[in-house]
């Protein structure tokens, strides 16, 4: 799609992802196509999707990636652009302009993103998470109000269950929503909410009743509601292309009619939001870390040293190759975790666990490795392995810690 | 072979039916490589899309029918088994059906437009397009002919390398601007006809995942060259591919009168 704008596009950085991302090399790992395909295992018509993905990706995003990073741009634009083509609310019911896809679909896309911008993926994949939030547990009036807004994008989400005093311990939540008529007050803050004060609606998980996970309810809070402020925007290590702030509520007033299911029902609607979430930033880690790895793998073939290219040493080969092991486990991972979530597996909560731990931190030994294989050059934030690094590295954090991925299962 | 549209008004008549071409090409970001034995290139494990040119074509369809100049738009491509995913992405852009002629693996290195234009000529035989759009060479192999022989076999009009299409003052035919090396050309052609696109005749659209789903239910024929009747033995024999010569260092000259000096030097300029 649109492959002549792209033979045009100017962009430094896009030339560099576009050529690496379609082109084969020899020797090696460098010239089988079947463990770096992207596509490895899919049928004809996921590839298709993929492949809309991909081409949207090189010529709307990895262009501007490091513009983003560099001036702290939260890119809305490229957001519409991408919910037009569906990706606003791609495991939504088609009734309200949901795609009606898959979680397979899903990683696919994002994955896809993923690989010309972590930040702007993961964003747009926590907006996924609170459109499905709305689609899956809504009344119809919410759904019918919420989702015509939310699939194109013309209104954007977060996510609010982090606060100061609880991240892994989420259900010692403290923000309060007492009842005052027909409205709930707001007290309390949020810490760390991606899109912050950019977005317009937010899921806040706030405590209806009594201690513990069973007093959570979730209630949707829009901008500019009296009461609502926000923090200052966080200096972070990477996803600098998003806003992070605190959220903050001083006595908020909220129509009850805001809530999303019935009272006590939040926490695990908030799990069970993050089921997928963790499949979604697990994929985000495969963009970034598929990209560093072919990155490398082109540099390896441009870089001379003692007159050979980095590529015949059988050092570097190795490490290539033990990259690509632990992209491709991950991706498989992944994309069966995404698929126990489609086939309504009960196990699949342990499942998404398995595969964000796995996904997150494997992914981000591969971009590290990436960088070293640049040497020099790598630190440099002309090229574009360090970003993915950055931008990577939170995903072992956030969605739930990669420690608390390892209770899961154990649970 | 005569066909000849009612000469109605073309807005009033139910619209043109169009027929594009797509090829399933090497992708354009690809480093292509010559085979060690240099006889052609490896495609084996290499990325391939659909041919820009022909991704242009198809949109130029697709926004005929938006306008409800065009009724049905029907893509068709020749080539392997794959090609039936360049179809399914013309598909998804909002043509309403395609036609696969397979080509056997045999036979697909050694097809030439010669042989494409007649396996198209035949279908429009059966198929009576309006309008037969194709993009204007292809990037594999830059032939620039399937257009020009299929007008010509088809004893059709041919307006090649269009920058726009529209229909004329009158309404009765197409008027297209060509781009030509001395710029830019306008005509009125009688349909049916053969146009073969240029770059700047759109920008082609992404489809959309409901594009995406919608195109799978669309008919995809399926055709070989012996139904259609025509013989794809080739003509010509490639002798061997290699690499365009590397390219030697230039030099670099401080003044106008320096590079008028060197020119003459070299013959160039007397």
């Amino acid at each position: 799609m649109q492959a002549l704008r792209r033979v045009f596009a100017l962009n430094q950085n896009a030339s560099w992802t576009r050529t690496v991302l379609a082109t084969q090399q020899k020797s090696c790992l460098l010239s089988s196509s079947s463990i770096l395909d992207i596509g490895i295992g899919l049928s004809a018509e996921k590839r298709q999707i993929q492949e809309l993905a991909l081409t949207f990706t090189q010529n709307e995003v990895a262009p501007h990636m490091q513009k983003w990073d560099a001036e702290h741009i939260f890119p809305v634009e490229m957001f519409t652009k991408t919910a037009a083509l569906g990706f606003g609310a791609i495991y939504c019911k088609e009734e309200h302009g949901g795609s009606g896809l898959s979680r397979l679909d899903a990683s696919l896309i994002f994955e896809a993103i993923a690989t010309g911008c972590v930040t702007s993926s993961a964003y747009l994949s926590i907006h996924n998470m609170c459109a499905w939030m709305i689609d899956s547990t809504g009344t119809e009036e919410q759904r019918a109000k919420w989702l015509p807004q939310l699939a194109p994008m013309s209104r954007l989400a977060s996510y609010c269950l982090t606060e100061p005093g609880s991240g892994s311990d989420a259900a010692a939540l403290k923000t309060t929503a007492k009842s005052d008529g027909n409205y709930y007050v707001l007290n309390g803050s949020k810490a760390f909410i991606s899109g912050a004060g950019a977005t317009d609606l937010y899921l806040v998980m706030c405590r209806t009743g009594a201690d513990g996970p069973k007093g959570i309810s979730c209630v949707m809070v829009e901008k500019d509601t009296p009461g609502l402020s926000f923090g200052k925007i966080e200096r972070k290590l990477g996803w600098n292309a998003q806003p992070t702030r605190e959220v903050v509520f001083e006595n908020c007033r909220v129509p009850k009619s805001n809530r999303l299911g019935p009272e006590g029902s939040g926490f695990g609607l908030a799990m069970r939001g993050l089921n997928g979430g963790r499949v979604n930033i697990a994929s985000c880690s495969l963009g970034a870390a598929h990209a560093s790895l072919l990155a490398a793998r082109e540099y390896m073939t441009v870089r001379k040293q003692f007159g050979k290219q980095l590529a015949e040493f059988q050092a570097l080969q190795f490490q290539l190759a033990e990259m690509a092991a632990q992209l491709v486990s991950s991706r498989l991972l992944v994309r069966q975790a995404a698929q126990s979530l489609d086939s309504g597996d009960p196990g699949a909560p342990a499942v998404c666990a398995l595969a964000k731990l796995h996904a997150t931190e494997q992914c981000f030994d591969v971009c590290n490795r990436a960088l070293q294989l640049f040497g020099g050059y790598g630190y440099l934030l002309d090229f574009p392995v360090q970003q993915y690094l950055r931008d990577s590295r939170v995903n072992c954090i956030l969605e739930g810690t990669n420690q608390v991925m390892r209770m899961l299962p154990c649970s | 072979y005569i066909h000849i549209i009612n000469k109605a008004d073309m807005a009033a008549s139910k619209g043109l039916k169009i027929l594009v071409g797509c090829k399933r090409v090497i992708d354009y970001a690809v480093k292509v490589r010559v085979k060690p034995d240099r006889s052609g290139v490896v495609t084996e494990g290499v990325k391939h899309s659909m041919n820009p040119f022909d991704e242009i074509a198809v949109e130029e369809a697709v926004r005929m029918k938006e306008k409800k100049l065009a009724g049905e738009a029907v893509a068709i491509s020749v080539g392997p088994p794959q090609s039936q995913e360049t179809l399914r992405t013309a598909l998804a852009m909002g043509i309403d059906r395609a036609i696969h002629v397979e080509i056997p693996l045999a036979q697909l290195e050694k097809l030439q437009p010669i042989h494409v234009s007649k396996l198209l000529a035949k279908v429009c035989e059966s198929e009576k397009p309006d309008l037969v759009i194709l993009g204007k060479q292809a990037i594999d192999d830059d032939c620039n002919q399937t257009g020009q022989m299929l007008a010509a076999l088809l004893d059709w009009p041919q307006a090649t390398f269009a920058s726009k299409i529209e229909p004329s003052q009158d309404s009765k035919q197409l008027r297209v601007t060509r781009e030509v090396d001395g710029g830019l050309e306008t005509i009125d052609v009688s349909v049916p006809a053969v146009v073969t696109s240029d770059l700047r005749l759109n920008e082609p659209r992404y489809a959309t995942l409901p594009n995406i789903m919608k195109a799978k239910k669309k008919p995809l024929a399926k055709m070989s060259p012996d139904q259609l009747g025509v013989d794809l033995q080739p003509r010509q024999e490639v002798i061997s591919v290699e690499d365009p010569p590397v390219r030697k260092a230039g030099a670099k000259v401080e003044s106008v009168e320096d590079l008028v000096g060197k020119l003459r030097e070299k013959g160039l300029v007397k």
